[in-house]
């Protein structure tokens, strides 16, 4: 049989799944395992279990400066700031968005700016956003925002071109406003491609979000990793890494089954990654 | 009032880009008639479909509804059934044929709720069973066959009783032996309700096996230097209702260099007049 058509089992594919990980662990623990062999003090590559103890540190003991479980500390902050920043850029990407798509003279309007905007490159205005709003929360939260906001916004203005046109026609035949048309109709046909924007923009939100607490910051996972850079201690920085890309991971699942979930008319039949 | 026919249609002109696509169309359509619309490919028949749903408007000439002016948006008094997309995928069947009453009751929400919900549902039930999807009331669009999805789409024009249906060859995709099932749907309603209706088609029998009346839309100039340079228009105007005064659909398939028997659809053959 062609290779293209055979298919893994179940147990097969889970195995399949779990191999490129599996080979990942046992290719550091080697490279580690002699490198500590040559020298037992070194820092670069620490052995799983300093790191399990490291991470054990950072989550259940409190720091003997402030008290805090640092772990949990940062990782809160961390998500508070995604979370506000994601929210305000879904607030935008929805209003401005759909006005955009479906009002042809708001299309005119704003459409070739919101596309120029798109094109600044968002790291570039962080030192811009720290002397207009201080190194405080707000700095971060806005750059998240500028950095996810405008595609976002634009994916959605897209999402509301692709609505089939007959759709709306025949919303207007029902006797549909502007404004039902916008509840009943735009938006509900929006709302699956919205998840599809947000994990996208995810992927992007967290890099600004490390960079933005990595330059000014007193909490938060960007910040810890830069911070314990300066001592060399690898032991936190990996299982840091390991924990944002397991809450990126989880983030990323929960919009997944929860648009499974909330929109079934739009998951028949097509199945993506 | 008698007089004043349920559509008339003055000089009417639709030119793209400075090309004509319709030209110089003249026709009066008493109140109740069923007409059918065939011609080649490109003869713009759908686009005189959208004129009459004022989805495009006239480059000249004018259309009447009742002695008045078509409005210049699509707007209740005429509904309209697509080939593809006639139904709002994101409700389910019950959902999509309260819609336009939620519209009517709601203009801030666009929605019922609790008992003027229910009593919604209970409203199109009979309608349901009509339509033969009483089982399939809860399943959104895509769970349902080809067929199913163009009934519910019918049902759904006629919710707010439109004076004009216009049917965009709404049974195009679907297999010969559906149509047959679709054909007698149509022709109760329309019996029952009484309305105008102009149906667009590929199919010749279809078309003389449902009509009382039977446009032709062909070009009547032709430029061989120049094969864009005129639009087509009505050429033929039969009536179908009176036995003896139609012509076979063989002679009209001739005219418009169509096959006489449609390749995809040779069940309709044995069904023609």
């Amino acid at each position: 049989m062609r290779i293209i058509n055979r298919k893994p089992s179940r147990l097969t594919a889970l195995a399949l799944g779990l191999l490129p990980f599996a080979a990942t662990v046992i290719a550091y623990s080697v490279a580690s395992h002699y490198r500590r062999l040559d020298n037992p003090a070194d820092k670069l590559l620490p052995s799983l279990d300093s790191m399990a103890a490291a991470f054990w540190r950072m989550a259940t003991v409190p720091d003997r400066r402030s008290g805090d479980l640092l772990l949990w500390l940062d990782t809160f902050d961390s998500l508070w700031r995604l979370g506000t920043g994601m929210a305000v850029s879904t607030v935008l990407a929805l209003s401005l968005g759909i006005a955009i798509g479906f009002i042809p003279h708001v299309r005119s309007a704003l459409a070739p700016y919101l596309a120029t905007f798109s094109l600044i490159p968002p790291i570039t205005i962080l030192p811009i956003l720290f002397i207009t709003f201080g190194l405080g929360e707000l700095a971060k939260i806005a750059l998240i925002v500028i950095g996810t906001a405008p595609v976002m916004i634009r994916s959605m203005a897209q999402a509301v071109l692709d609505i089939p046109r007959e759709m709306i026609i025949k919303a207007e035949t029902l006797g549909a406003s502007v404004w039902q048309m916008v509840t009943r109709l735009v938006l509900p046909q929006l709302l699956p491609r919205l998840i599809t924007a947000l994990r996208l923009g995810l992927v992007p939100a967290w890099i600004f979000l490390i960079s933005a607490e990595a330059i000014a910051s007193t909490s938060g996972l960007g910040y810890r990793i830069f911070l314990v850079r300066r001592y060399l201690a690898m032991d936190v920085i990996l299982p840091y890494v390991v924990w944002i890309t397991l809450l990126g991971f989880l983030l990323d699942l929960l919009l997944l089954q929860a648009s499974r979930r909330l929109f079934r008319w739009a998951h028949q039949g097509v199945d993506a990654l | 009032m008698s007089d004043t026919p349920k559509l008339s249609v003055q000089g009417l002109t639709k030119s793209y880009d400075g090309l004509p696509v319709l030209e110089r169309v003249d026709l009066d359509v008493a109140a109740g008639s069923f007409c059918t619309i065939v011609g080649a490919s490109g003869c713009g028949k759908s686009t005189f479909l959208r004129m009459l749903l004022s989805q495009e408007l006239p480059s000249r000439g004018r259309i009447l509804l009742d002695g008045r002016p078509l409005p210049d948006e699509p707007t209740p008094d005429r509904g309209i059934v697509f080939q593809k997309y006639s139904v709002f995928s994101h409700l389910t069947v019950a959902e999509n044929l309260i819609l336009a009453s939620e519209f009517e009751a709601a203009p801030w929400t666009g929605r019922l709720f609790a008992s003027a919900r229910k009593s919604a549902f209970a409203d199109i039930d009979g309608l349901l069973e009509r339509i033969g999807l009483k089982a399939a009331a809860n399943k959104y669009p895509v769970q349902l066959s080809g067929g199913m999805q163009q009934r519910l789409a019918i049902a759904q024009a006629l919710i707010k009783k439109p004076g004009i249906l216009l049917l965009d060859e709404p049974f195009g995709a679907l297999d010969p032996g559906i149509r047959v099932d679709m054909h007698d749907l149509l022709l109760g309603l329309w019996q029952d309700l009484g309305m105008t209706i102009f149906m667009v088609t590929h199919d010749i029998h279809e078309a003389f096996k449902l009509g009382t009346r039977l446009l032709v839309f062909d070009k009547v100039r032709h430029d061989p230097q120049a094969p864009q340079a005129y639009g087509a228009t009505i050429t033929y105007d039969l009536p179908l209702d009176s036995p003896g005064a139609a012509r076979s659909p063989e002679d009209i398939a001739g005219v418009i260099g169509a096959p006489a028997i449609d390749p995809q659809n040779q069940f309709s053959n044995s069904n023609a007049s």
